[in-house]
């Protein structure tokens, strides 16, 4: 039975990666499940300089999902170097490093620092709801999507995927900006943007006023999206978005999805990744699938 | 070992005053490398809801191997929680935070509200010479309990229990003294704690508190601001529910 998939020419072992921001480097989590059983870890966004990120209240939980505005904060590409990829790299898994920043400038600089790091893939964060500043400012406007994945992919070592955010009325005119622009493969969806009033507070329950929700209510919007950017543009997709159990999974690999990340769910349940993955196995075994492949886009 | 998510089962409950509930449950792997300052991640039911409620850690009972939570029904989470009967079971995470930092100096146990249930397993862990401070808005709960660990003493908003006003009136008023502070609380008991610490020369640890989703380190929601730059973050903030919840004082800006 084969569970490997291929994004951009890098072999993953099998589809389940985890969600940039809900999973860290991966250190937390390795007290709960064996990192090497993971087909990737994407590890939470780094800049090319630590950033503080936003006050508190950061969180707050809502209908089957919850809401966060961290604001991106990360110790910084040199750190990072020297810390988080050296204790990856002692497990037999692939990394995906997810990359913010400001400015083009800033995306450049980091991606950059990485060409000399034995990564895989680099995630480009043009997509977080949560930071004033670059981010989503790249992630709503095809013609700015363009100039930053380009500007991105003459500076990157490693294929570069673009995280893509629902937060835009047509998703698919952003995926084909990422297209043409040369990029490798797309993530998608980074959060939604919403808003949370504690009524006894009579405030925002979050201190950014908005955040991002995110969990499994807003996994059928994921799915939609998925469908639609796999039917639009032809660079293999990691899909997001409330994946919590085997079923959510497998509904991100049918929409088109050939990887699928676990984000919001290892907060509720910290060895969801692993058992995800062997419910994949699970399922093929019962239906008689030899190949992810013959799930991955299956629905038409 | 190390923490672990595991199904508890409910030895007891009952309810210590007004919508404060004691809880014990059976949870042999988490007890025994449990401390006095650590949390457990409490998870409901109700599958609407995703998110832990963190419950720090009342007591500890290695030879039993069960713990005690003692929390207050504020919401959705812990009315479910207190509705939980004998032979129940429930899904918690644990131990996890630092816990307290233990030294062999007179101390000062501050609890205030519903911070005072992890100060009862930090009187149980210090065998040094202790003395205890209870600050209640109203009703008074758990105070009998500590006991026979020190020289008690009360605050009230009411004046009813002990002195009226808050747990540095108190100290004042009774002219406690020690060389370590221990306080958990709400945020303008901790702030008044610690310039009570800094103006008297007295070291001080103080237990925080901050809306969490992980509760392991991952997420970066419950960070509060410290003085110097932290390693992890490599920016002014620690993680509460990791490097914390337990902090010295002048590490961190209330």
């Amino acid at each position: 039975m084969n569970m490997s998939v291929n994004i951009a020419g890098v072999e993953f072992k099998n589809p389940i990666t985890v969600a940039s921001g809900t999973f860290g480097s991966g250190m937390e989590y390795s007290e709960f499940v064996d990192l090497n059983r993971l087909g990737a870890v994407t590890t939470k966004g780094v800049a090319n300089v630590p950033w503080a990120g936003n006050p508190t209240p950061r969180i707050a939980e809502t209908c089957s999902g919850m809401m966060n505005a961290i604001g991106l904060q990360n110790p910084g590409i040199e750190v990072f170097k020297n810390r988080d990829i050296p204790f990856l790299k002692e497990y037999d898994t692939k990394i995906i490093v997810n990359v913010c920043g400001r400015s083009e400038a800033d995306y450049v600089d980091c991606v950059e620092k990485l060409g000399e790091c034995d990564v895989d893939l680099l995630e480009i964060n043009v997509s977080c709801p949560n930071v004033k500043e670059g981010g989503i400012a790249f992630g709503q406007n095809p013609k700015a999507l363009f100039d930053i994945t380009k500007a991105v992919k003459a500076a990157a070592k490693q294929p570069v995927v673009m995280k893509l955010s629902p937060n835009v009325t047509d998703i698919t005119e952003m995926a084909k900006a990422a297209e043409a622009a040369g990029a490798d493969a797309v993530s998608l969806i980074n959060t939604l943007t919403g808003m949370k009033i504690d009524v006894n507070r009579r405030t925002f329950a979050v201190a950014n006023k908005t955040a991002g929700v995110s969990g499994a209510a807003i996994h059928p919007i994921a799915v939609r999206m998925v469908y639609q950017v796999a039917n639009a543009i032809k660079l293999p997709i990691i899909g997001m978005g409330g994946v919590h159990d085997t079923e959510s999974a497998l509904e991100m690999l049918m929409a088109g999805a050939s990887m699928v990340a676990v984000g919001t769910a290892n907060f509720s349940n910290p060895y969801a990744t692993v058992q995800i993955i062997d419910g994949i196995e699970a399922y093929m075994k019962k239906n008689g699938i030899d190949d992810i492949h013959e799930l991955i886009g299956c629905v038409k | 070992m190390g923490k672990l998510k595991m199904t508890a089962q409910v030895v007891s409950q009952e309810c210590i005053a007004t919508d404060v509930y004691s809880l014990v449950l059976k949870a042999y792997e988490i007890a025994k490398q449990a401390a006095a300052g650590q949390f457990v991640s409490v998870y409901t039911k109700d599958g609407s809801k995703m998110l832990p409620r963190p419950i720090s850690l009342c007591g500890i009972d290695k030879e039993s191997g069960t713990i005690r939570l003692v929390y207050r029904v504020v919401g959705f989470g812990t009315t479910e929680f207190s509705k939980l009967k004998t032979g129940d079971t429930i899904d918690i995470l644990g131990p996890l935070g630092n816990g307290f930092d233990k030294q062999d100096k007179k101390a000062i146990l501050i609890g205030g509200g519903i911070g005072i249930p992890p100060m009862l397993q930090l009187a149980k862990e210090l065998s040094c010479e202790k003395t205890i401070v209870l600050g209640y808005r109203d009703e008074i709960f758990l105070n009998e309990e500590f006991e026979p660990y020190g020289n008690v003493y009360m605050s009230s908003e009411d004046g009813m229990h002990g002195v009226k006003g808050n747990v540095i009136d108190a100290i004042k008023k009774y002219g406690i003294d020690g060389d370590m502070i221990y306080a958990c609380g709400p945020m303008p008991m901790l702030r008044g704690i610690k310039a009570y610490a800094a103006e008297n020369g007295i070291i001080c640890q103080i237990s925080m508190e901050e809306k969490m989703a992980c509760g392991v380190g991952a997420c970066l929601a419950c960070v509060c601001q410290t003085k110097d730059i932290d390693e992890h973050s490599q920016v002014h903030n620690k993680r509460i529910c990791k490097e914390g919840p337990v902090f010295y004082a002048e590490e961190v800006e209330l």
